[in-house]
């Protein structure tokens, strides 16, 4: 069957679940799940010996399911460990509820042929571990859900944590746990406070004792079942670089001038706007020229959000931003300063981006700059698959800021390599159509049809602009048309919108 | 009039990622280079990528050129064959010392473009001048051809020679660079400098493409993109120039199409080169998106 | 023309492609192709490869080539480059070849 945007969801896959209808097709009341947790009484002490004691401590039994942040991004021990120990003890048929996963997980393979682990719920997949499932490791279809929808899911149940794991750079022994403080420091835990305010079972693994108590904390004792002591929660250079820097590369470059004037020029650059910028490459650069323009302009930011670099800090501690809402830290400039600064605050992951509470902190955006491997003549935009139809990314915050943001621009150059970036159809669709405004590439410009007003807006301005027909047709005059990728029956992955419906399933790759 | 020749990045023609992006950048000219930038053992392979892109690939308006070897090497004749076959707009000889050299490379052009039936002509010049028998024979140089469109300088080469090395503030260069500048107006052609290495150091790039603007250079040498926002910056008109040259052209448009002899405006004369180089300024103007046609300029 | 030697003409660098061109103890045209754009560009670039050595008038011969995301133009000139080298020619080129 094929939902709104012509996406075929096969009937097996579909079951009970919804398809996808709209940005914000589901408009009626959610009832909020509630964990089944044990009291603690005066005296009783939380601190374990070891892992193994945890995991028989917590009940951990067949068929449940457990959970990990990614706030150790390559550089995470706990998972790794925590699964091993889990493999030794017997236990089987476990569902696997990491906010994502990354090359450092490639360990989980041999867990999954040996039926440790038998479904997956992530945002991303990378490497190996992600090379085995397209190819068809997994009976069942990987869950892939955006940041905001994996809070969504944990809120309403749909996730029913038993027991998460949950390493912190700091922590005391009665629970209270930090992402700064300690030797491998990620600064915020975002992801993590939700496991840990929904979850059965919560195990705080820290190699950073410290005095009790560990205040102010990001993770609260009452949320806290036990704490173990390890030796090494992950490897900091892999957990947070030292200063993230800015790309040299002259294309990434250009394509962030171009992004930056197109955001000057778009109506939504004025004093009090909000922005969220990427990580890296082009997403990153667009943050130096903005910086330029709000100097000149004096125009200054109410607020940005999203990952956090050492160049969003900066531009806070310069006066430039007045807010920092911060889900994750990338680097040791943005851990300092989440200690630091007042005016730098942690989020998790519901207030930043699940569309099922109140308003979450992406409903206020203005502008959102987002990256992307695929984008397709109807904007819709792909970043968990390569072009061969194998996974390689992560859904994130992607489809979530691009929704609820004014602006949404995706940069990407039109080719890289011999591969081209602008499709008839993208292999998989994360974000769709209707959320993409522009389209920024190193030739020039494509606005979406839909939105008229910036087609009118910028009729005058000195960009190149093109419509994405011809942009594509430009790709395929430099590299040809590309042989569509075959895939198999089989569906290794299902994409999930935010809101819980299917938007696109991945299919294994012949 | 004549092109805009402000930046001519130079790319090495053995780099298929690089020949394949070069044209993006927005430089008024690209320079596939198979001399210095080629290995010996690779100038073959270099000769026909370079021929292929430049038949093959679409680089809009930017002037493409290509920098042979010498005709004193093994290489020079096939490269120039390959050049004109694939409709290369300029050939750029690199040490060019007599006005024989020019005339020696032009007679391979010219047999070249009567074998394959290419417009005689059509295939422009540059010449590289980097060494002092360049620099004292320039003017010779330069009006050699009716293809020559410029005369660059090769500072690496020309500073070796005269026994000295490259300084920050570019005084060993003083000579040649009057020199070059001097030739080329005489002889009607644009002057091009050097290449500015340290592509890292901004306010030394800058101070040296200020200098040269100074100097009467009409453009500059590039090796990295980043370097060619600077140059077009800084080479682009002030406001009230624009203002200024916008009224001149104006009032000489009027007049001409009036069929009066002679212009003035505000009770001045205007002559055919101040108009000329009104005109020169609007296209610099143009170039970076200050002037419109038919645009009154406000501050 | 004939084969003198084996002779590689091209790079490992990404947008290159390394062409690698010998004699065919077999009759005809023989191709092995590794390369990143496999499934998207596999079947164009064996084409190209071939259209190339028609071109030069050479029935038999092995290619082994590395692909690393090399355009049609760059798998031409690689292709062209590698088959002169290895029949010693370095003059009189067909132009044509790439037209």
């Amino acid at each position: 069957m094929r939902n709104s945007i012509g996406r075929e969801i096969p009937e097996n896959i579909i079951m009970d679940r919804k398809l996808y209808e709209g940005e914000f097709s589901m408009n009626s009341t959610v009832a909020k799940a509630a964990p089944v947790i044990k009291p603690v009484n005066p005296g009783e002490s939380k601190l374990l010996d070891n892992i193994e004691e945890a995991i028989v401590k917590c009940g951990l039994k067949d068929g449940m399911t457990i959970s990990f942040h990614h706030h150790f991004r390559e550089g995470d021990y706990i998972q790794n460990m925590v699964i091993d120990a889990i493999a030794k003890l017997g236990i089987k048929n476990l569902t696997l509820a990491s906010s994502s996963l990354g090359s450092v997980h490639k360990p989980l393979i041999k867990h999954i042929k040996d039926g440790v682990i038998t479904r997956i719920t992530s945002s991303g997949l990378r490497g190996a571990l992600a090379e085995e499932i397209s190819k068809g490791l997994m009976e069942e279809p990987v869950i892939i859900r955006s940041h905001g929808g994996r809070a969504r899911a944990i809120e309403a149940g749909d996730i029913k944590i038993d027991v998460a794991f949950l390493g912190a750079p700091s922590a005391d022994v009665y629970g209270n746990a930090s992402g700064t403080g300690g030797v491998g420091n990620c600064g915020s835990l975002g992801y993590a406070k939700i496991d840990a305010l929904y979850a059965n079972k919560v195990v705080i693994l820290t190699d950073y004792l410290v005095d009790f108590p560990n205040m102010p904390a990001s993770i609260l004792q009452t949320n806290v079942d036990y704490v173990v002591k390890i030796d090494k929660i992950g490897d900091p250079a892999g957990i947070a670089s030292g200063a993230t820097r800015y790309t040299k590369n002259p294309k990434e470059l250009l394509i962030a001038e171009y992004a930056s004037k197109a955001i000057v020029k778009s109506g939504y650059f004025k004093d009090g706007f909000s922005f969220q910028t990427g990580t890296g490459g082009s997403t990153l650069a667009v943050s130096r020229f903005l910086r330029d323009e709000m100097i000149k302009e004096g125009i200054k930011a109410d607020f940005a959000l999203g990952g956090i670099t050492k160049q969003m800090v900066e531009m806070h501690e310069e006066g430039l931003i007045k807010h920092i809402f911060d889900v994750q830290d990338f680097d040791l400039v943005a851990v300092e300063s989440i200690g630091k600064n007042p005016m730098h605050h942690e989020i998790d992951s519901s207030m930043y981006a699940n569309p099922h509470n109140r308003g979450c902190i992406a409903n206020k955006l203005d502008v959102v700059v987002l990256s992307a491997l695929e984008i397709d003549t109807d904007y819709n935009v792909n970043v968990m698959t390569g072009s061969d139809g194998v996974l390689r990314g992560a859904s994130g915050g992607h489809c979530d800021t691009a929704a609820c943001a004014k602006l949404t621009m995706i940069l990407s150059p039109i080719i890289r390599g011999r591969i081209p970036c602008i499709v008839d159809s993208v292999n998989t669709v994360i974000t769709p159509g209707d959320s993409i405004d522009v389209l920024v590439t190193e030739i020039g410009i494509a606005i979406n049809p839909k939105r008229e007003d910036l087609i009118e807006r910028f009729k005058n301005v000195n960009i190149p602009q093109f419509t994405i027909q011809e942009l594509k047709n430009k790709v395929e005059s430099i590299v040809g048309v590309p042989d569509n990728i075959e895939y198999d029956e089989k569906v290794v992955a299902i994409v999930e919108y935010r809101d819980g419906s299917i938007i696109d399933v991945v299919r294994k790759v012949k | 009039m004549e092109r805009l020749r402000r930046t001519m990045m130079f790319v090495p023609g053995n780099n298929p990622a690089m020949i394949k992006d070069a044209g993006i950048y927005g430089a008024d000219s690209l320079m596939f280079d198979l001399e210095d930038a080629v290995a010996i053992s690779e100038k073959d392979s270099a000769r026909f990528l370079v021929h292929n892109a430049i038949k093959t690939l679409n680089y809009g308006d930017t002037e493409l050129v290509v920098r042979i070897n010498g005709l004193d090497t093994p290489f020079g004749r096939n490269d120039i064959e390959a050049a004109v076959r694939a409709g290369v707009d300029v050939i750029r000889l690199p040490k060019t010392e007599t006005k024989e050299d020019i005339l020696a490379v032009e007679a391979v052009i010219e047999e070249v473009e009567r074998k394959i039936g290419r417009e005689v002509g059509s295939t422009r010049m540059m010449a590289a001048i980097e060494g002092a028998m360049g620099v004292i024979n320039a003017y010779s140089i330069a009006s050699a051809s009716k293809r020559l469109v410029a005369i660059a300088l090769g500072a690496e080469d020309y500073v070796t020679n005269l026994k000295t090395k490259r300084y920050p503030d570019g005084m060993e260069l003083m000579g040649a660079r009057s020199q070059i500048v001097i030739a080329a107006r005489a002889a009607g052609i644009y002057a091009l400098d050097t290449v500015y290495s340290d592509v890292d150091n901004e306010e030394g790039f800058k101070r040296e493409v200020e200098l040269i603007k100074q100097l009467g250079f009409d453009g500059k040498s590039v090796i990295n993109p980043k370097q060619i926002k600077p140059v077009h910056e800084i080479y682009a008109p002030t406001a009230q120039e624009i203002r200024k040259s916008s009224d001149i052209v104006s009032a000489a448009r009027a007049a001409q199409k009036e069929g009066l002899g002679v212009i003035s405006l505000n009770g001045k004369m205007i002559d055919k080169p101040i108009i000329e180089r009104a005109e020169r300024l609007l296209q610099l103007a143009k170039a970076v998106g200050l002037y419109k046609e038919g645009m009154e300029n406000e501050e | 023309m004939k084969f003198v030697k084996n002779a590689t003409a091209g790079s490992l660098e990404s947008n290159d492609i390394r062409v690698m061109v010998m004699e065919n103890e077999n009759a005809g045209i023989e191709i092995e192709l590794e390369s990143v754009v496999e499934k998207q560009f596999g079947k164009q670039i064996r084409k190209v490869i071939i259209e190339t050595l028609e071109k030069l008038q050479i029935d038999n011969v092995k290619i082994i080539a590395t692909d690393k995301g090399a355009l049609d133009y760059t798998i031409k000139a690689r292709v062209a480059c590698a088959v002169y080298r290895a029949c010693d020619i370095e003059e009189d080129f067909k132009w044509e070849v790439f037209n």
